[in-house]
This record gives C-alpha cells, structure tokens and sequence, in this order.
C-alpha cells in the first residue's frame, strides 16, 4: 500500500430517487476514502444503497436522482464537472466492473469492437494500436490466445470469460481506481476463485485501488483492507473485515455475522435478524436498525453519529465493546 | 439402515431410491448414472455448479422431466410402472419448492387459493377443513392470518418462500425438494427460512432433497451430501467426512474456492466445460490438477472409502 | 451466414408460388368470360367460341395450371388481351413508376422517422419529445388519400410548387421527374414515418435503459457515441420489422395514390387488368409483386443478420 493522498475522497454523499412521485432517500450523508492501493469494500444486503452509491462515484445515477455531496478523484472535485467533462475524467480515472456481464456488455457489438472504442475516444490511440493493446488486455487477464476473442460476440463467452472481458475493458484505460459491483455473485464458485486471484493479481501488479460492493463479508474478507457496513443507505460500522466477522461492534454487523452459516457451524439453529429490511422511502428516523435492533432504548431516536470504537468507526449509542459473546 | 455418523437424525427406512439415473436432452447429458438414497426425515443435499445436473436431477426424481434410463423407486413403488392416476397419487407426498420466490407464485390467485390448490388437486378433505388448514399451515410458516386473502405482489421475497413453503405442506408430504430455495434471499431472510425448514423437518419427520451451489448452507443445513459435476455423482458421504476431509479433487477445489475458507491452493483453472463435448474418461480430467493417462481412458467407477462415503477417482483405490 | 442466406432463399419459393397459384384458380373460378369481354356485345357464339379456344380457356383446369406453370417459369407470360403487346415488355415501364414512388416513400419513413423518433427518446418527457408524439399520432391517424388531396390542395394547386398529377419518367430530366412523385411519396411516406417515429422511441427508450448504456458511459465515451453507435443499434432491430411491413403496405397504399395523382403504375395497371378480364397482365403484375415482396423480405433478413449476430446462428 502506497502512502499518500487518497484517490477517492466522497464527503457527506446523500442520494434520492425519485419513486411514485416524491424524492426518496437511498444513500445518506455517506462519507469514504480510499488510499492509492487501497481495497475497501462496501457490505450490505439489497435496498441498502451500496450500488447506487458507485453509481453516484462514476457520476451515473438512475435518471431523475438527485445526488449531493462531494466526490473527489485524486484530488479533483467531480461533482462540479461539466457532465462531458466528468465522462471523460471518469472513463480514464475509474475502471467500472458489473455484476452482470451478458448484459453490461453490448450484445450485438463485438467484444474488440468495445474495447477498443474505449482505448480510441479515451486515449486517442488509433484502431490498429487499440486493437494491440486489446489484443494485450485479454491476455493480460488470462483470456486463451488461441480463439480470436476480439471477432466474438458476448453470448458465444462463458460467465468468467465474460467477466474477465468486463475486467480488461475497465482497467483498459490504466485508471487508478476500480469500482466492482458484486462482480463474482453471478458467477459459479469455482470461477469465483479465478475472478477473485485475477483482481487481486492486477491489484499487485499495478497498485490498484478498488472499491468492492459486495453482500458477502466472507468474500471481501479475503483480500479487502477495509469493509464498511451499510444498512438502510447509512454507514453503520467501517473496520477490517476480519475484525468485522469476528469481532463486530455494531448490532446490525453482529446480525449480519451471527445469520450467515459459517464453516464447521456447530449451532443447531441460525440466528436471523427479525423483521424486515424497511422499504425504500419508510425509512424510521434517528437511528435507522432501530426497530430490529436487541440493544435499542430511547436515546436512538436520534441518529448517531460515526464514533471510534476499538479500531473501528460505529454508528450506534449502544456499541457491541469486547468479544463477540 | 442408514446411520451416519454425527448426523443429527437416525434414519431407520429409505424413502426414496434412485439407481442409474440418466437424461439427455438431444446431444446433451444433463445427468448419467446418478444413485443415491434418501432415508425417512434425511436432509440429503445436492451440491455442484452451473451444468452439474443437479436441478435436472431435482426434476427427474419428481418426475417433472421424464429420465431417459434410470430406476427411481420411492415409499416403496417404482414410480415408471405406477399408472398415471397412481402416480398422480403418489405425488402428493412429494412436493418442490424454487429458487424463484417471484416466479413460482402464481400471481393471480390470494394465498388462501394458491395453499389451497394442491388440496383439491389431491382431494383432502371439505371446503371448511381445507380453510381451516391454510390458517395451521399459515401459522407454522409464520405469516399473519390475514394473509391469506391477500396476493403475493404485496410480500417480500422471503415470505414468499414462506407461502410457498406452506403450499408444499398442504398435502403432508414426506419428501420435499428444494432447488435452491434461499439463493435469491439476503442474508438475514435466508437465516429465518432456513430455520424455518429445520423446524418443519422435525416436528413433521419431512425428508428434505436440498439443492444448492451454496456450500455454507449445505454443511449447515444437511445430513449427507452428493457433489455433481457435469451429470456425474463425484462424491458422496456424511456431511462431516466431505467438509473434513474431501476425496475428490473436485470436491476438494469446491471447498477451497468457497467463501469463509482459507484458501489453500491456488484457483482451479479453466471453464466448466459444455455438457455437449463431454471429455472422454473422467469428466473432471480435463481441470484436475492431478489428472495421469488412466483417467482420460477410464471412467472411474464408484469406490467405498470410508462407511457411507463413495468417492468416484482413480486416485481413492488406496 | 451463407447457410443462413441458403435457407432463406428456399424459403422466398413458397412466398412467390402460393399467391401466383391463388391468383391462377380466382381469376379462372371468377365468373366473367374474358374471350366475350374482349370481342364485345356484337360477338357472335362461334367468334367467342374460336377466341376461347385460342386462348386455351377451354382446356380442363389442370392441363391448363401446368402449361401456366410451364410458361411462367420459361418468363412466356403471355400478351396481354387489353394492350395486344407482350407482358414482359408491358410490365417494367409501370413497375417502374410504383418502385420509384415506393422507394422515395419508404426512404423518407424510414430516415425522418427513425431521426425523429431518436430525437424524442433522447429528450423524452420534455416539450420537442411530447411535441414529435403527437405529430406522430396525427401522421398516423391521416387516412393517406385525404392527405394526398391536402398535399395537392396545399402545395400544387395553392403554392404552384408541384405538378397535380401527371408523369416524368427519369430519362425525361431528373429533376421535372422528382417533382412528379414527390407529393405521392410524400402522401405515401408521412404515415408510415409516423408509424416508424413511434416506433424508434419506444425501442430506444428500452435500449437506453439497458446496463450495456451504463458501461458504454462509464467507459467515458463521448454521449454521441453511445447514442449513435451502442444505442441505436440495438433499437434499430425491432424498428427493422416495422420497416419491413412498411414497405409492403407502402406497395398496396400505391394503387390509391397512383389513382389520384394519375401515376402510370402498377397498381392502376392491376386494378384495370383486373376489371378487364386480362389475366396475362394480372399474373403477370402479382408474379412481379410477389416477387418483390419476397426480395425485400430476405433483404429484411439480411439486414437483420448484419445487425445481430445472434440471429446467423440460424
């Protein structure tokens, strides 16, 4: 990990879509920094707001958001960017991977056709160079030389192929972050394990940051320097992952942790978080775990703010201190 | 007798017997030569990837997809020499519940109809009784009575699997099969419904076929477990001996690769291959890191390695 | 792709043969006897008699089919009874005049409609999107006749800008030709290109939604790119089909126009073929359309395999 300024700096990042008619809040006053090098996760189950807060980093919201706060690139505000500028920042600055590669990539397009788009409008390169440099990209994820996979379509690809198409396309530019939504959760296990060594192989080789949106703390715990929580579009615990599964400070982290069947589980019974994940534009006030949560008194009526807790950052009045127990 | 060993169940009679069992569908072999048996309250589980065969298998057993040879004899009766009108009598005590909580609801119908429906298919009991079954089976599945008039649009995900749950209990199977009923839930919905089968299984002495690419589940949730690759049955044993000490190569990288782990060796390489070209010999050979000549002309055969335990490899003849 | 073009080729044969076959047993089965209807009232039996018997209408039905089918394949299409000149030297100068007017048609639908169409997806919800719907609506609703009366009202008669009716042929200067089927094109085309606009916006509307526009942005492509190049052709495929209709219906709608604007085509050679008994032209005529019809249907065909890959998987 290189020491230095961070390559993403977002600052109090709120998102509000607009459903059936008012603006609904789906990301609160999120605030993150990633170092160069830097892998930091983001963890949550659906309807938290993890993919729609990447969207709001790469400046591509649902049509009709309203995104406020502050994002900066290596330095350089992107939220004040004339929207051609900030494409054009963003494609060569952030490498954007998809959870779905059939459909992320264009169907009737071919796959060299969309790489080297790409490394023609954002580095000027001219066909016959991008298409080298393609040529250099799919091997460079591990793609086999032997099949033209510049001439094929995405349907005659696997789902790791395809992904690691996803993969060449978004570090094709040299981009100094990449952001991953739940790249892998697609994917069959076995090919998994691929994708994942393939990331974090580029991560050395490069000195890559990353942004990795994930359900799993499992998985990110692999290779993740640092995990946040998100429940209900608020951070509610930021630490390392490691320390997150075993050692969790904030109740929805303990939840998530105590629901998941582990490796050798001996209990008899899992522990589920009762209730439901409130719908989008129900949210409670104050401290949004509120109604589920086995800690909660009337001092969570207020929402709380971030505080440091043993190494961790926890959103909560009533943190879990100590050992898990 | 099937007694496995720290299991949490003793099984003292086999309910269903599968022997050979194989489809194609044109030049592709979804499944061959798959046996296995499952006891009285058993939670067996079928572990594998995309192209294992298993939710064909899942099918085959119920007999929605007809198998191109094969033996499946369940309670007793082989189901191929069973009539129609037997067969279709056979079939209420084996149900299935999807992975798809928003596809396999018909959403047309309120609740009350939806649990309703298999009663009257297999006639069990008057109008009243029947309402006053959705309200029972309501209750276990932990949904509101008043659910029942209203339709499934208006529930979540994992109440649905719920609903669909109490559907499958209608008509007091024995044998439920679930193909992946808790992959498309978070993971806090996932938790409630796996309990919730776990509770049913015991208080109805329900024999559960679970379906899964997810291997913490399976551990957590099943007694003995099948591993499939590309339609074959590479390994199969008591849930404890395949999560401790696996035999296959193949079991072995699945295991590794799966999240929660340390990973010990590196990524298996390669693609599942197509189901249509399969390699000659050992299906796996072609991604095993410990392929010799033996298993690109031989298929290996079954080999007992430990009591219950069956391991499909050149390499388990030791 | 070559097998792909093979099977499509095969399958235009039945597209010609059923409707030539159809169009054989009704002109046949019809009552009405051509042979009187040309010699007039004053016949006599003996005449009529004689000219039947020439013409080979008092053969049985099937000898008469199989020396139908025998010529028609040989191109011996007979002469037609009306005009006493040989059909394949009749057809081509009235074909013509449709394919001209057809073309210029089908160009201006499909071009301005996909243009607008794109234009109001791309700006949809605000005044130009709502505004060019319901210029579409109005384009669509306007029966083409009565927008040919307006056209000639408005632009020929008014303005002085066009002819009413009448031909040019080409070869008689391009331009004066022009102007001749410019307003029966224009009365052809507004409702199809209504129909087309409608079309693109819905189809692009859907594309632009698709996660493939999300990271053809989030590559940082320039946005013309990812209208033009990503979006576009997608949104193209369905608006293909449309076209493809189009332009059949486009043949059809040209009888009523060439009727109004007094164009020497083919539909007003079919209609007064038809009225007349002269079965040379009739069959003649529908071979040709049918004929047409299936050409622009593997056309079609081929368009879409050059849009879509997956489709030449056959």
């Amino acid at each position: 990990m290189i020491a230095g300024p961070p390559i993403l700096e977002v600052q109090n990042l709120s998102v509000a879509l607009p459903i059936s008619g008012r603006m609904v809040p789906v990301v609160t006053d999120l605030s993150l920094s990633i170092a160069p090098g830097e892998a930091v996760a983001l963890v949550g189950e659906s309807g938290c707001g993890k993919s729609m807060t990447a969207r709001a980093i790469i400046g591509l919201p649902p049509p009709g958001a309203a995104v406020s706060g502050s994002i900066r690139l290596d330095g350089r505000e992107l939220t004040t960017l004339a929207p051609r500028e900030r494409r054009r920042v963003g494609g060569r600055g952030i490498g954007f991977i998809f959870q779905e590669p059939m459909t992320s990539l264009h169907p009737t397009l071919s796959i060299g056709q969309q790489m080297t788009d790409s490394l023609r409008y954002n580095l000027g390169l001219s066909a016959r160079a991008a298409r080298d440099r393609a040529r250099e990209l799919l091997a460079r994820v591990g793609l086999p030389k032997e099949r033209d996979l510049l001439n094929a379509y995405v349907h005659e690809l696997s789902g790791g192929m395809r992904q690691r198409v996803m993969i060449a396309i978004a570090v094709s530019c040299d981009p100094k972050l990449i952001i991953a939504d739940e790249p892998t959760t697609a994917l069959d296990v076995t090919i998994q394990a691929q994708v994942l060594d393939l990331l974090i192989a580029m991560r050395a080789e490069s000195g890559l940051a990353m942004l990795y949106i994930s359900h799993d703390l499992e998985v990110v715990a692999e290779f993740c320097d640092r995990a946040i929580v998100m429940y209900a579009g608020d951070q509610m615990e930021a630490g390392t992952p490691v320390a997150c599964l075993k050692t969790p400070h904030h109740p929805y982290t303990r939840g998530l942790v105590d629901a998941i069947p582990h490796a050798g589980e001996t209990r008899a019974r899992l522990s589920p978080i009762p209730g439901q994940v409130p719908a989008l534009g129900f949210w409670p006030g104050g401290c949004r775990f509120q109604p589920r949560c086995p800690r909660q008194d009337q001092r969570c009526a207020t929402r709380p703010d971030l505080a440091g807790v043993a190494h961790a950052e926890v959103r909560c009045w009533h943190p879990l201190v100590g050992d898990a127990s | 007798m099937l007694a496995p060993p720290g299991g949490r169940r003793i099984v003292t009679a086999t309910l269903l017997e599968v022997a050979g069992l194989s489809k194609s569908f044109h030049l592709v072999h979804a499944v061959r030569d798959v046996s296995f048996a499952i006891g009285r309250g058993e939670t067996f589980g079928i572990v594998g990837e995309s192209g294992s065969g298993k939710s064909t298998t899942a099918r085959l057993v119920l007999r929605l997809v007809e198998p191109t040879t094969g033996l499946i004899r369940f309670r007793g009766q082989d189901l191929a020499t069973l009539s129609k009108g037997a067969l279709r009598r056979e079939r209420r005590h084996m149900q299935m519940i999807f992975q798809d909580p928003y596809g396999s609801l018909n959403g047309r119908m309120t609740i009350e109809q939806l649990i309703t429906e298999p009663m009257e298919v297999h006639d069990i009991g008057d109008a009243a009784e029947r309402r006053r079954r959705v309200g029972q089976l309501l209750g276990e599945v932990g949904l509101p009575e008043a659910a029942r008039h209203r339709f499934p649009h208006e529930f979540s995900g994992g109440q649905r699997q719920r609903i669909a749950i109490a559907r499958a209990l209608a008509t007091e199977p024995q044998l439920i099969v679930a193909d992946e009923p808790v992959s498309a839930l978070d993971v806090s919905v996932q938790a409630q419904v796996l309990n919730l089968l776990l509770d049913l299984q015991q208080r109805h002495g329900l024999a559960l076929l679970f379906i899964s690419h997810d291997l913490r589940v399976v551990e957590f949730l099943c007694d003995r477990i099948a591993v499939m690759y590309l339609g074959n049955i590479v390994e199969e044993g008591p849930k404890t001996t395949i999560y401790a000490a696996p035999r296959h190569p193949y079991t072995r990288a699945l295991l590794d690769s799966a999240p929660g782990r340390a990973r010990k060796g590196a990524a298996l390489k390669g693609d599942i291959p197509s189901a249509r070209n399969l390699p000659v010999g050992c299906v796996f050979r072609s991604r095993c890191p410990l392929a010799f000549d033996r298993c690109a002309h031989e298929a290996p055969k079954h080999r007992m390695v430990a009591p219950l335990h069956r391991v499909a490899c050149h390499l388990a003849e030791e | 792709m070559l097998r792909f073009l093979g099977q499509r080729l095969l399958l235009m044969i039945p597209t010609v043969v059923v409707p030539l076959v159809l169009v054989f047993l009704l002109l046949r089965l019809a009552p009405g006897d051509p042979a009187a209807q040309i010699l007039g009232d004053q016949a006599t039996p003996e005449q009529v008699a004689t000219l039947r018997a020439e013409m080979g209408l008092d053969l049985p039905l099937p000898v008469q089919f199989v020396l139908w089918t025998k010529n028609v394949v040989t191109l011996k299409l007979g002469t037609s009874f009306f005009f006493k000149q040989p059909v394949v030297d009749l057809l081509p100068q009235y074909a013509l005049v449709t394919l001209q007017t057809a073309l210029a048609a089908l160009f201006l639908a499909v071009a301005l409609g996909s243009l607008l169409g794109v234009i109001a997806a791309i700006n949809r919800d605000t005044i130009i999107d709502r505004g060019l719907v319901g210029i579409a609506v109005l384009g669509i609703s306007l029966p083409e006749f009565w927008l040919a009366l307006l056209l000639i009202f408005l632009f020929a008669v008014t303005l002085k800008w066009f002819p009413v009716s009448g031909y040019i042929p080409p070869t008689d200067g391009l331009l004066a030709s022009a102007a001749t089927i410019a307003l029966p094109a224009l009365a052809l085309g507004i409702r199809q290109s209504a129909l087309i606009t409608r079309m693109m916006r819905s189809s692009m509307l859907d594309v632009l939604g698709e996660p493939y526009i999300v990271t053809a942005r989030a590559q940082g492509l320039p946005e013309a790119v990812v209208i033009g190049r990503y979006a576009v052709r997608t949104a193209a495929i369905p608006v293909v089909t449309v076209a493809g209709l189009s332009a059949s219906y486009l043949l059809s709608g040209a009888v009523s126009i060439e009727l109004i604007f007094s164009l020497p085509g083919l539909g007003k050679l079919l209609i007064d073929a038809v009225a007349r008994r002269d079965y040379p032209v009739v069959e003649g005529a529908v071979l040709l359309i049918a004929l047409t019809l299936a050409a622009l249907n593997l056309v079609i065909d081929i368009i879409y395999a050059l849009l879509d890959p997956r489709v030449r998987l056959g």
